[in-house]
C-alpha cells in the first residue's frame, strides 16, 4: 500500500454538466449508478422474456408462440439475466461500495471503470439485435452446445461477438476491483478488517479473471468451427462436440459462483446489522468463500453427468461437487449463528436477506441432490434443473442484489425508501416466488423436459400454478421500480449511519456521500471494522 | 482534464472509452456481417479500426503525458503494475482454453473415435472402421485431405531460439535503463524488436509454406484447428508485443523514463515474458511431441 497519499484539496470537481456526464464520467459511483441501471433495464427486459415463456407453458399445446421462438426466449432470457442483470449489478454494487468500504477516493483506474461500463450497452445492441436478423436470435439455449448451436444462422457471429465484448468488460471491471481493493485501502483497513463483502468481490474478481477468457476462447472456436473450417468440435475431423461443454463448463460453473459469492457478500453486511451481532466466524467466512472458488475449478463436469465420461470421471466430478457444499454449508451456519440470539429486527433489507438465507439453502439442497450422479442421470435436463438453479439465481443471487438496494439505497440517494411498500414487495415476491419455482421440482421429478414449449397433459397443473407464480412475481417487481423512483426523487433524508446497527466506513460519511468520498485515508477502528 | 491533487491522482472525465466502444461495436458488428456474407462490411470493419487505431493513440497518449509531466505517484504505479499482471494471468488462460483443446484431443477424443478408453466405446469403430487415432490426425474423415507437418528441429527450433534470445535482449535493455545508459537501452530494445519481427517473417514464412507446399490448413481437422489457432493466436501476441517493444523504444529515444520511473517499459517486458513463455509450450506440445 502507498504511503503518498495526500489531501483532495485544492480542487473540488464535481461532475460534467448534462448527459456528457454519463459518458465520460470515471466516477465510481456515476458509473455504479449506470451499472446498477443497466442491469435493472436488462432485468426487465430478460423479465419479458421470462413473461413469454411462462405464458406459453400456462397450457399444454402452441398458443403463444411457435417452438423456434421459444427457444430463442429461453436462450435470450437466460444470457440477459446473467450477463445483463445479475453481473452488471454486482458490478455496479462493487462500484459504489468497495472504493468507500476500503477508504479509497475512487477506483484504482478510473478511465478503464468508464470503458468495462460502456462496453456493455453495444455488446447487448449486438445480442438483443440478433431478434431482427433473419432465422432470429440464438435458439440453443444458453449453454451454446454445438452442433446445435452453430445451425443458428445469421446470429451465431453476432452472438460469439457479443460474448466477447462482455467478457472484455467484466475482465477489466473485474481488474479494477482486484486492483483497488489491494492497493487503495486506507492504511488501517487491514485485510482482515474488510467487510466481508470486499472480501467477496475480492474473490469473484479472481474468479472473473480466470473464468471469463476461457468462455472468449470457447466461442472463438464455435466461430471458427462455423466460419473457417476448423474441426473442434467435429468428430470427423477428429475434434468432439463434448470437448466444447468441458471447456464452457469450465468456464460456466466458476461462473455460477460469480453469480453467488457478491450475493453472500452482501447478505453477510446485512444480517450483522439487523442482528445487532458482529458476524459470526468472520474468518471462516473469507476461507470459505476462498474455498468455494478453489473448488469451483474443480467441478465443472457435474453438468455432463450423462453426456459420456469415463467411470473414474464421473465419480471424481461427484465428489467434488459434494465437497463444495461444506463450505457453503459453513456460510449458511455463520448467518444463522449471527442472528442467534441477535436484537433482531426486521426491516426491509433484512427480510429479503432472511429469505435468501431460507431459499438459498433449499436450492444448495436441489444442488446436492443433483450432486448425485447416478440419481442425475433421471434428473438432468429436466425442470428439477430449472428448480434449482432459480432457487439460487433469482431467490439466491436476485433477492440479495434487492436486500442490498434496500440496504444502501437510502446511503446513495440519500432519502428513506417507503419501509410499508417495501415490505409489500417483499412478501409478494416471496411468496410468489415460491409457486413460480417450488411447483417446477415436482415437474421435473415426474419428468418433465426443459426447454421444450409443449408438454404431456399430465403436467398441466402445476405449469399453471407455476405460470400464476411468475406472473405474479414478475408484476411484484413493478412495484420495486415504483419504490426505487420515489426514493430517488424525494422522501424522509437519510442520517449518515442509517442502520444503528451497521458497521463500516460506508456509514461515517454523508448521505449521499460527496462526489469524491474521502479527502485524505480515513481512520479504522476494530470497532468501526467489525462491530 | 486531469488533477493530481496532493498526492492521490484523480482523472476527469475522458472520452476515450466511449470511442473504444463504438470502434469495438463498429469493427465486430462489421465482422459479423461480413462472415454473413455482406462483402462490402469490409470497409465497416476498417472504419472500426482507425477508430480502435485513434482512440489507443489518444488514451496512450493522454496517460504517457500525465505520466511524463510528473502526475503520477507511487501508488497509481503499483495500480498500473498490478492491472498488468492480472491483464497477463488473463490472457494465459486464454491460451490456456486452446491448450485445453489440444490435450482433449490428443488425449481423449482422437483415442475414442478409434476405439480406445474404458470398455470399448463402439461409436468410433462402427462409424469409421479402420479409423487409426494416430496423431496427428485429421480425423476419420480425412477433412481437409492428407497433409504434412513442420518438423520441430526446422524453423520453429530456430524461431525458440530467437525468442528466448529476445527476452534476454530486453532484459540488457532493462538493465541499460537502471543504469541510465540510454544508448544500451536503445540499442538493445532496437535488437529485441528486430528479433521480434524477425520471428513473425519466419512464422509468416511458415504458414504459407504449410498452406502450399504442405496442404497443412486451418481446415486440416483437429491438428490443423489447434495448430493454426494456438501459433496464429500467439502470433498475434507477439505483433502486438512488438508493437508496445516499438513504442518503448520511440520513448526511449525521446528521452522518456528513468531509471526508478519506467512502468510502461516494464509491462512491455513482461508482456514479452509472456508470449515467450507461451511460444515455449507450442513448441514442446504442439511442434515437438
Ligand atoms: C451446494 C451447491 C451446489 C451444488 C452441489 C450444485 C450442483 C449442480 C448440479 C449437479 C447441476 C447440474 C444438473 C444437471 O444439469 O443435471 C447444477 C446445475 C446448475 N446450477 Fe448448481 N449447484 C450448487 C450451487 C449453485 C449455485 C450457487 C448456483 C448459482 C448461483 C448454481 C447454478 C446452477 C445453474 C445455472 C445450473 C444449470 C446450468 C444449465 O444446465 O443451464 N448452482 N448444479
Ligand atoms: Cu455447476
Amino acid at each position: 500500500m502507498s504511503t503518498s497519499y495526500g489531501a483532495h484539496a485544492d480542487d473540488h470537481h464535481g461532475p460534467e454538466p448534462g448527459l456528457l456526464r454519463w459518458l465520460f464520467t470515471t466516477n465510481h459511483k456515476d458509473i455504479g449508478t449506470l451499472y446498477l441501471w443497466f442491469a435493472l433495464i436488462m432485468f426487465f427486459v430478460g423479465g419479458f422474456l421470462a413473461m413469454g415463456i411462462r405464458a406459453e407453458l400456462f397450457m399444454p399445446g402452441l398458443q403463444v408462440m411457435d417452438p423456434h421462438l421459444f427457444n430463442q426466449f429461453t436462450t435470450m432470457h437466460a444470457l440477459i439475466m446473467i450477463f445483463g442483470a445479475v453481473m452488471p449489478a454486482f458490478v455496479g454494487f462493487a462500484n459504489w461500495l468497495v472504493p468507500m468500504m476500503v477508504g479509497a477516493p475512487d477506483m484504482a483506474l478510473p478511465r478503464l471503470n468508464n470503458w468495462s461500463f460502456w462496453i456493455l450497452p453495444f455488446a447487448f445492441t449486438l445480442l438483443i439485435g440478433t431478434f431482427f436478423l433473419p432465422g432470429g436470435a440464438p435458439a440453443a439455449g444458453w449453454t451454446i452446445y454445438p452442433p446445435l448451436v452453430l445451425q443458428g444462422g445469421a446470429n451465431v457471429a453476432f452472438m460469439v461477438f457479443a460474448i466477447h465484448m462482455m467478457g472484455i468488460s467484466s475482465i477489466m471491471g473485474a481488474i479494477n476491483i482486484i486492483v483497488t481493493i489491494l492497493n487503495m485501502r486506507a492504511p488501517e483497513m487491514t485485510l482482515l478488517r474488510m467487510p466481508l463483502f470486499v472480501w467477496t468481490w475480492l474473490i469473484t474478481a479472481f474468479l472473473l479473471i480466470a473464468a471469463m477468457p476461457v468462455l472468449a476462447g470457447a466461442v472463438t472456436m464455435l466461430l471458427t468451427d462455423k466460419f473457417f473450417g476448423t474441426s473442434f468440435f467435429n468428430a470427423a475431423g477428429g475434434g468432439d462436440p463434448v470437448m466444447f461443454q468441458h471447456v464452457f463448463w469450465f468456464f460456466g460453473h466458476p461462473e455460477v459462483y460469480i453469480l453467488i459469492l457478491p450475493a453472500f457478500g452482501i447478505v453477510s453486511q446485512i444480517i450483522p446489522t439487523f442482528a445487532r451481532k458482529p458476524l459470526f466466524g468472520y474468518e471462516s467466512m473469507v476461507y470459505a468463500t476462498a474455498s468455494i472458488a478453489f473448488i469451483s475449478f474443480i467441478v465443472w463436469a457435474h453438468h455432463m453427468f450423462t453426456v459420456g465420461m469415463p467411470l473414474s470421471g464421473e465419480l471424481f466430478f461427484m465428489y467434488t461437487t459434494m465437497l463444495i457444499a461444506v463450505p457453503t454449508g459453513v456460510k449458511v451456519f455463520n448467518w444463522i449463528a449471527t442472528m442467534w440470539r441477535g436484537a433482531m429486527t426486521f426491516e426491509t433489507p433484512m427480510l429479503w436477506a432472511i429469505a435468501f438465507v431460507v431459499l438459498f439453502t433449499i436450492g444448495g439442497f436441489s444442488g446436492l441432490m443433483l450432486a448425485i450422479t447416478p440419481v442425475d442421470f433421471q434428473y438432468h435436463d429436466t425442470y428439477f434443473v430449472v428448480a434449482h438453479f432459480h432457487y439460487v439465481l433469482v431467490t439466491g443471487a436476485i433477492f440479495a442484489i434487492i436486500a442490498g438496494v434496500y440496504y444502501w439505497l437510502p446511503k446513495w440517494t440519500g432519502h428513506m425508501y417507503n419501509e410499508r411498500l417495501g415490505k409489500w414487495h417483499f412478501w409478494l415476491s416471496t411468496v410468489s416466488v415460491n409457486v413460480l419455482f417450488f411447483p417446477q421440482h415436482f415437474l421435473g421429478l415426474a419428468g418433465m423436459p426443459r426447454r421444450i414449449p409443449d408438454y404431456a397433459v399430465q403436467f398441466t397443473d402445476w405449469n399453471m400454478v407455476s405460470s400464476i407464480g411468475g406472473f405474479a412475481f414478475g408484476l411484484s417487481q413493478l412495484l420495486f421500480v415504483y419504490i426505487l423512483v420515489q426514493t430517488i426523487r424525494g422522501g424522509e433524508r437519510a442520517a449518515d449511519r442509517v442502520w444503528e446497527g451497521a458497521h463500516g466506513l460506508e456509514w461515517t460519511v454523508a448521505s449521499p456521500p460527496p462526489y469524491h468520498t474521502f479527502e485524505k485515508p480515513p481512520r479504522v477502528t476494530e470497532a468501526e471494522a467489525h462491530g | 482534464m486531469a488533477a493530481a491533487n496532493g498526492g492521490y491522482y484523480v482523472p476527469h472525465g475522458t472520452k476515450w472509452p466511449i470511442m473504444g466502444s463504438i470502434g469495438m461495436f463498429t469493427l465486430l458488428g462489421g465482422f459479423a456481417m461480413l462472415l454473413n456474407g455482406n462483402s462490402s462490411a469490409n470497409w465497416i470493419m476498417v472504419a472500426g479500426t482507425v477508430i480502435i487505431v485513434v482512440m489507443i493513440i489518444g488514451w496512450f497518449g493522454t496517460v504517457i503525458g500525465e505520466s511524463e509531466s510528473g502526475a503520477y505517484n507511487a501508488q497509481v504505479d503499483i495500480s498500473f503494475r498490478q492491472g498488468m499482471l492480472w491483464f497477463i494471468l488473463s490472457e494465459v488462460l486464454f491460451f490456456a482454453a486452446f491448450f485445453g483443446a489440444l490435450f482433449y484431443a490428443r488425449i481423449y477424443s482422437v483415442p475414442w473415435l478409434a476405439g480406445e478408453g474404458a470398455g470399448g466405446m463402439m461409436t468410433g469403430p462402427l462409424l469409421w472402421p479402420g479409423f487409426e487415432g494416430t496423431w496427428p490426425t485429421n480425423g476419420p474423415g480425412d477433412i481437409g485431405g492428407t497433409f504434412g507437418t513442420i518438423p520441430a528441429f526446422g524453423i520453429p527450433f530456430i524461431n525458440t531460439v530467437i525468442l528466448i534470445s529476445s527476452g534476454g535482449t530486453v532484459t540488457l535493455a532493462h538493465w541499460a535503463l537502471k543504469n541510465n545508459d540510454r544508448g544500451k537501452l536503445c540499442w538493445w530494445l532496437f535488437v529485441t524488436v528486430a528479433l521480434g519481427l524477425l520471428f513473425l517473417a519466419l512464422q509468416a514464412y511458415e504458414f504459407a509454406y504449410a498452406y502450399g507446399d504442405l496442404n497443412l490448413t486451418l481446415g486440416s481437422g483437429v491438428y490443423g484447428s489447434t495448430f493454426f489457432m494456438l501459433t496464429g493466436f500467439h502470433g498475434l501476441h507477439v505483433t502486438i508485443g512488438v508493437i508496445m517493444l516499438l513504442v518503448m523504444l520511440i520513448r526511449s529515444m525521446r528521452g522518456h523514463f528513468t531509471p526508478q520511473n519506467h512502468f510502461a517499459f516494464e509491462a512491455a517486458a513482461w508482456y514479452w515474458h509472456f508470449v515467450d513463455v507461451v511460444w515455449i509450450g507450442l513448441f514442446i506440445f504442439v511442434y515437438w511431441f
